[in-house]
């Protein structure tokens, strides 16, 4: 146990920033590692343990349920079960952490999307004693569609297998088959036991055969940036600064963050869609002029020719500008409750520019247990993931999702009401071409939502 | 130049690497960004608190050297802390801001509210605010909230959509995914937006510092006159306190949160500078709400019961 003062000089010396998204199904542990993680990393305080322990006692319930640190609905509290995305604080000497914690209910999956499409990594919880089970297959589909750059699989509840290598071995190799084939990058394999709290912050004294990070270890040391050199660089104009004042009379900068790669001052750059060509004059770095900018900073950037630029717009360097289309083929997941149908007319939301569209085609729909590709579905319904092909009213200058997960990305939303229907991922599902073959008519129930 | 910054080592002192303050501000300036972008009547929510401060500076920022494109609204419970309207009116006058400003008081006049038995103002402070939105027909309502805060306030989305009666259905919230917000809503909806979601309390302070963002004095320690009540100082008031049996006493004390005089409380602290506050705050064993707010202990679900009705 740390004492106050060096705990205080732990927080205060964090720099980086690491979001990451949990996956498991429901009693896999997840909420006991989650409180684990937060609990023996000093992140619960007095009141909230308190709060907890009051909580658990009205329930009849011998010690504190540390699940009750992250059910913060009324309704989440009655039933017990984790309903929506939550997200959650902690910090260590080496990083500040924001972690989705996503329910593991099957229903919920259009949750787990949502907190891996800003994850940086994905902890993919395990039963030692049940294995990679279908609901593993489909968090490991999921972190790869979205292109999760790290995925940790815990294998949880290593205490009621003896701790016994040869079971944490056949797990790890069957789910690393599986996952790299899918295309996930980098993958660690972690044995531990969140409830008696083996190698999630403090390293296991029963397993002395791991030799590798704890899961809170493996956290810290992560990368968290990507290499900018092989990043094609975009910018989405999300605003356009005109101050017209005495002192600023002339200004006209263009505010957004930087989705992808660096900008430089003196390069040459291209405005889609309008495809006018001028030349970055200078960056300003929220007041402070700079020489480079680079994702995710948000930046105004001011160009030497007075061409007409607006608030949805994507700049990008003039020798490595996308190709626009009105014609969108992707990958998308139905997170409403109302179906996505062939010729329905939506708003499609591509980084700041959102434009009439048509779903065109309704190519197949996915089964994530064995990837198998259901065809002409029809429609999609809430938790499905299908491909989709939409029409858009103006051209739209997508990246492949592969490519970038901010400007190949886009939400379809219902004029009507303006829900949220899909959220969707330009170009081919999985980074593998066997992934993504169809299998016509086999295992063919589709998603049993 | 090379921009590799991937290291085979798995160090993360990428010179490309953001620190946590610069990615947490990025973010938020984008989300102000968007909110200029696609919104016809938005408003910053601002109380003189220091969430709302960190507030106003990052969207002075994220339109610098325009102006900031929002006017703000304070709801005044009338129950105020003298040096934090005087806060108030400067920042106001001098970056030449429109203040809106909903009164407490005016509705207890009217007789419209009538005042709790326990003198808090605080549950009373959302007809004044969602009146204020319809008045106004303010389409984006930027609060300070964040997620660290509390349980409820946990799943709270960014861009948050309320209904004409302001109310929030944590059950029907949207999805929100990737930077990509949704401010999509109907003739008398409107749409909440936290830009310090993602930060928590020691972010804010150390924030706070490395910007040299100016406070008002309560939050640092000062002598002032205060009694106890529900284990808390209290500052006494022609608000209604002290009741019988409880006794003043001057102490040298500082506030973590700025709210309604009867309900917020003050922390004992030699914490006068922003180094000493900061190591104060990161030194606690209770969090922000837990040590000041008499309110959030009313019930387990107070929190969400206030948000569902229209609360920030």
């Amino acid at each position: 146990m740390t004492s106050s003062t060096e705990q205080q000089a732990e927080q205060l010396s964090a720099t980086t920033l690491l979001r990451f998204a949990t996956a498991g199904s429901v009693d896999d542990g997840k909420s006991t590692l989650v409180g684990r993680l937060l609990h023996d990393s000093k992140s619960v305080l007095a009141d909230q343990l308190e709060a907890v322990e009051h909580a658990s006692r009205s329930r009849g319930q011998e010690a504190p349920d540390l699940a009750l640190l992250t059910d913060g609905l009324r309704a989440e509290r009655e039933q017990g079960i984790t309903i929506d995305v939550a997200y959650r604080y902690f910090a260590t000497p080496r990083r500040r952490f924001i972690l989705a914690d996503t329910p593991g209910h099957v229903q919920y999956t259009r949750n787990m999307v949502t907190g891996a499409s800003t994850a940086e990594l994905t902890v993919i919880l395990v039963d030692a004693r049940n294995g990679v089970v279908e609901q593993t297959r489909r968090h490991a589909a999921i972190a790869a569609l979205l292109r999760v750059p790290h995925v940790v699989l815990a294998v949880n509840k290593m205490d009621l297998v003896d701790y016994r290598e040869s079971v944490f071995a056949a797990i790890a190799e069957e789910f690393t088959a599986y996952a790299s084939e899918l295309g996930v990058p980098e993958i660690t394999a972690i044995p531990i036991s969140a409830l008696a709290g083996d190698n999630v912050v403090d390293p296991s004294a029963t397993m002395d055969w791991y030799g590798g990070p704890t899961v809170l270890e493996h956290l810290e040391t992560v990368p968290v940036s990507h290499d900018l050199a092989t990043c094609h660089a975009r910018f989405p104009v999300q605003y356009v600064i005109r101050p017209q004042t005495a002192e600023h009379p002339d200004y006209r900068g263009y505010a957004g963050q930087i989705a992808a790669g660096t900008f430089r001052v003196g390069e040459s750059v291209t405005v889609l869609p309008s495809g006018r060509t001028s030349t970055i004059a200078g960056i300003d770095l929220l007041g402070e002029p700079v020489d480079v900018a680079w994702t995710p900073q948000s930046v105004t950037l001011l160009l030497e020719d007075d061409i007409d630029v607006s608030r949805g717009d994507l700049i990008v360097p003039s020798h490595d500008a996308p190709a626009t289309s009105q014609d969108v083929e992707a990958t998308v997941c139905h997170v409403a409750d109302t179906p996505l149908t062939v010729g329905a007319r939506v708003l499609l939301k591509h980084t700041t520019r959102t434009v009439k569209a048509i779903v065109k085609e309704i190519p197949s729909r996915l089964t994530l247990d064995d990837l198998s590709q259901h065809p002409a579905p029809g429609r999609l319904v809430a938790n499905d993931i299908g491909r989709v092909r939409v029409r858009t009213a103006e051209p739209l200058a997508l990246d492949s999702y592969a490519d970038s997960r901010r400007t190949g990305s886009f939400l379809l939303i219902d004029p009507a009401d303006g829900t949220t229907l899909a959220a969707g991922m330009a170009g081919e599902s999985f980074a593998t071409a066997e992934a993504a073959a169809v299998q016509d008519g086999e295992g063919d129930e589709g998603w049993d939502f | 130049m090379t921009t590799s910054i991937d290291t085979v080592d798995g160090s993360t002192d990428s010179p490309y690497a953001l620190t946590h303050l610069d990615a947490l501000e990025s973010e938020a300036v984008h989300i102000f960004r968007e909110v200029a972008g696609e919104f016809e009547r938005p408003v910053v929510l601002f109380s003189g608190g220091k969430d709302s401060i960190v507030m106003l500076h990052l969207a002075l920022k994220a339109f610098a050297p325009a102006a900031v494109p929002f006017s703000l609204l304070h709801v005044d419970t009338g129950h105020n802390f003298p040096e934090v309207i005087e806060y108030r009116d400067r920042v106001v006058a001098q970056h030449g801001l429109r203040l809106h400003v909903a009164s407490v008081q005016d509705y207890i006049d009217r007789g419209v509210l009538r005042e709790r038995p326990d003198g808090t103002r605080n549950p009373l402070q959302t007809l004044p605010l969602t009146e204020a939105i319809q008045q106004h027909r303010f389409d984006a309502v930027f609060g300070g909230g964040r997620r660290d805060e509390e349980k409820a306030r946990a799943k709270e989305r960014v861009f948050s959509l309320r209904d004409e009666f302001s109310q929030w259905d944590p059950r029907r919230q949207r999805p929100e995914l990737w930077q990509l917000y949704n401010g999509r809503h109907a003739p008398g909806e409107h749409v909440r937006v936290f830009p310090l979601s993602n930060w928590t309390e020691l972010d804010v302070w150390q924030y706070i510092q490395r910007e040299r963002i100016e406070l008002p004095e309560i939050y640092f320690a000062h002598q002032r006159e205060v009694f106890a009540r529900n284990g808390m100082w209290l500052t006494a008031g022609d608000w209604g306190g002290p009741k019988d049996g409880e006794t003043v006493q001057k102490r040298l004390i500082r506030y973590r949160t700025v709210g309604d005089m009867s309900c917020t409380g003050a922390v004992d602290s030699d914490a006068t500078t922003l180094d000493a506050v900061i190591a104060e705050i990161a030194a606690s064993r209770l969090t922000e709400r837990g040590a000041t707010r008499a309110d959030d202990k009313l019930s387990e679900a107070a929190m969400e019961d206030r948000k569902r009705e229209g609360y920030f």
